[in-house]
């Protein structure tokens, strides 16, 4: 089998995971390496998919092999599908020769389980060695670690990659125990709790020691599957939540489940994937890491859903009327961060704004505020945006018309949606 | 006072002498354009000759004012803006008369469109991080791109660093001007016109696999053509190897070292530094 046909095996079957950033990472050129790592925040996109999504790493598998039988996957041991392997050499090559033409800022490995994760973990070593030693590459690179690798393992893998990834897959155990027999939730979370731990030594011997080996820089994030259980967003977000407050996760990332196979303890085939959904489990998770908010707040027992209509930071304003208006030259920055429309961004320059002088509603706009979604919520030197009347009941349908355009390919059953009363 | 339109050579320091020659001589401008851009007119016009001591007092009048503002300077002479001159030229004004605190103010009128231009530039260089496509001829590496804003400066220091032991040129074919670098040497000079070299059988494989990678890696069930659009402006197309007819995935010729192909005949070797004539953006004083 000639490369490009093993390429087109397993690339498509590694598009599903959803991560493809290459943030965070902090390697500056060396003398006699190729490379170095993005230095902005978000990272670097060297393309967008047809399906819109970021293209920024080699994203493929070592292999397709897999003796495992996750019911979502198709790359599941009973799926009749075509199968290919990656010789390390094969993808050191096709790593550096897109590097060099500038297509890609690294590579993303993952792979099936061949033979045993500590099996498949040695060959996913042995590639990225050859990488990093022998083709001197000093480029982004992101390893999934298998669970049940042993550590020994995980820790080679850390000390080639700027990234590491455990997939939690499904949100819940029962979820696990039905869909994905061979994986456990303590198997997930070793590995996990492992790179977390060895990444703070790594930092605290950084320290003292500016040769100290870097285990995964860029730290470690997860990607779980939306959509193929019954789990609720609540669940969903507060799970999250726990992982960045005890695993230090760099990014939970979240995949809408596409049907790939037709099984009973699965969404049937021609249910279409829940990209509302996802995004909007997106803009809750940002709220989370960025906008001080708590998963509690935005959701609970009562209602354990995400209101599919309005982002969640609208969501929340609309139940906490009573919390606006914001006054702009006075609130602190975490109350302007609650105004719907006012971002990280628009609530720094306010700040270092209105140190020169009064904001005028006016100014807002140029200070990158949106104000068709912030008008409601806020003042500016005591005025409102002139003539604006609102009622709870058009303040709803106001933000409704605000956000509409800027929905991730709204298709017919989803504007129905938003045409229903309630 | 009176008013005036001065025309000056295109260059970063022949704009500071304009300013240098609007306090010199007492004058405030209406205008100010390029020499070669210049249509007689019935107002006063003054041709500003540029003169580099002149250029650097201005500048370090700038920076010792606000380092920030001179960086605005800087960068907002790289941008589409359209009358940047004027625009920068009134930055520099208010700069000097009330003192460097408005520019934390970015609603300020004077200082929003340049912020916005710089703004555009930023995010224009950062895309393009991304988007350059680089082909390889005879182990150099040759890109092309079509920037609204003159991004080469900005994209200079990243690639350097990346490919800091390759030799590289990038065209750009908005500006006509290219980045070249070897030998850890980079410049940027003027280019009329460039032409690509087809691709050898080496560099039509990889072209061909990266295709393959791009079109295999989209997920049907998400086909989102509109956000695609979004987040990758349809002019960014033209120059990327995904978006290329068959032809560029066509060998031309069996792969050989040799000659550079591509690189045209009379470019004198990079790495040389530029003499007199329009100097590099960026390169300043
Ligand atoms: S372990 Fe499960 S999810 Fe991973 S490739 Fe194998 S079947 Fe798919």
């Amino acid at each position: 089998m000639d490369v490009l046909e093993k390429l087109t095996i397993l690339t498509d079957a590694a598009k599903y995971d959803a991560a493809c950033t290459s943030s965070g990472g902090d390697r500056t050129s060396r003398k006699g390496y190729i490379g170095n790592t993005s230095s902005s925040v978000a990272g670097c996109c060297h393309s967008f998919s047809a399906d819109g999504r970021c293209v920024s790493l080699l994203k493929v598998l070592l292999t397709n092999r897999c003796v495992y039988d996750c019911k979502y996957c198709v790359n599941r041991r009973s799926n009749e599908t075509k199968r290919a392997f990656f010789t390390p050499e094969e993808l050191a090559d096709l790593t550096i020769s897109f590097y060099r033409r500038n297509y890609i800022e690294g590579l993303f490995l993952s792979s099936g389980v061949y033979r045993s994760p500590d099996y498949t973990t040695e060959l996913m070593i042995r590639t990225l060695r050859l990488l990093r030693e022998t083709y001197r590459f000093n480029g982004y690179i992101h390893a999934k670690a298998i669970p049940g690798t042993a550590p020994e393992l995980v820790e080679q893998l850390g000390l080639l990659a700027d990234r590491i990834s455990v997939n939690i897959e499904l949100p819940s155990e029962a979820g696990l125990r039905a869909l994905a027999p061979d994986k456990t939730k303590g198997a997930i979370l070793a590995p996990m709790r492992q790179i977390q731990s060895r990444s703070l030594q790594s930092k605290e011997e950084l320290v003292k020691y500016r040769h100290a080996p870097r285990f995964a820089p860029a730290g470690q994030s997860t990607q779980l599957i939306v959509g193929a259980t019954a789990d609720s967003d609540f669940h969903i977000l507060r799970l999250t939540q726990g992982l960045y407050d005890r695993y230090h996760l760099k990014r939970v990332f979240y995949s809408a489940y596409i049907p790939v196979v037709e099984h009973a303890l699965l969404p049937s085939r021609d249910v279409a994937p829940p990209l509302l959904r996802e995004h909007r489990l997106y803009q809750a998770d940002w709220l989370l890491r960025f906008y001080g908010f708590r998963a509690e707040e935005l959701l609970d027992e009562e209602h354990p859903d995400i209101d599919p209509r309005v982002d969640p930071k609208c969501s929340w304003a609309l139940s906490h009327l009573g919390f606006f208006p914001i006054e702009v030259n006075t609130a602190d920055y975490m109350s302007l961060l609650r105004v719907p429309g006012v971002g990280v961004t628009s609530a720094r320059r306010i700040l270092s704004a209105r140190r020169v002088g009064r904001l005028q509603i006016e100014d807002l706009r140029k200070l990158g505020v949106v104000m068709k979604r912030a008008q409601y919520f806020l003042t500016a030197s005591g005025r409102a945006v002139p003539g604006l009347r609102f009622s709870p009941e058009s303040l709803l349908a106001g933000l409704l018309a605000a956000e509409r355009p800027s929905l991730p390919q709204p298709p017919m059953e989803q504007l129905s949606l938003f045409d229903s009363p309630g | 006072m009176s008013e005036m339109i001065y025309t000056y050579d295109g260059s970063f320091e022949g704009f500071l002498c304009c300013i240098f020659e609007s306090y010199a001589n007492k004058e405030v401008l209406t205008a100010i354009c390029r020499d070669e851009d210049f249509l007689p007119t019935l107002f006063a016009v003054r041709a500003v000759q540029t003169d580099r001591s002149h250029a650097g007092r201005v500048y370090r009048k700038v920076v010792k004012l606000s380092p920030y503002g001179a960086k605005l300077l800087q960068k907002g002479f790289l941008t589409c803006l359209t009358d940047k001159e004027l625009c920068l030229y009134r930055l520099t004004v208010k700069l000097l008369r009330d003192g460097p605190s408005f520019l934390r103010d970015r609603s300020d009128e004077t200082l929003y469109p340049v912020i916005k231009a710089v703004g555009h530039l930023d995010g224009e260089a950062h895309l393009l991080k991304g988007f350059v496509r680089f082909s390889e001829l005879g182990g150099v590496l040759g890109g092309e791109i079509e920037p609204k804003n003159r991004v080469l400066p900005l994209l200079r220091s990243h690639f350097c660093a990346r490919y800091r032991d390759e030799s590289f040129f990038l065209y750009d074919r908005t500006h006509r001007e290219a980045l070249f670098y070897t030998a850890g040497k980079a410049v940027i000079r003027p280019l009329e016109s460039f032409q690509m070299a087809p691709p050898d059988e080496a560099e039509a494989r990889y072209r061909l696999l990266w295709k393959r990678f791009y079109d295999t890696i989209a997920i049907q069930e998400r086909y989102d053509p509109k956000g695609r659009r979004t987040h990758m402006p349809m002019r960014y197309w033209s120059t990327m190897t995904e978006f290329q007819g068959e032809e560029a995935f066509k060998a031309q010729s069996p792969s050989a070292g040799g000659p550079v192909p591509g690189v045209p005949g009379g470019i004198p070797a990079p790495g040389i530094r530029p003499g007199s004539g329009r100097s590099a953006p960026g390169s300043v004083l």
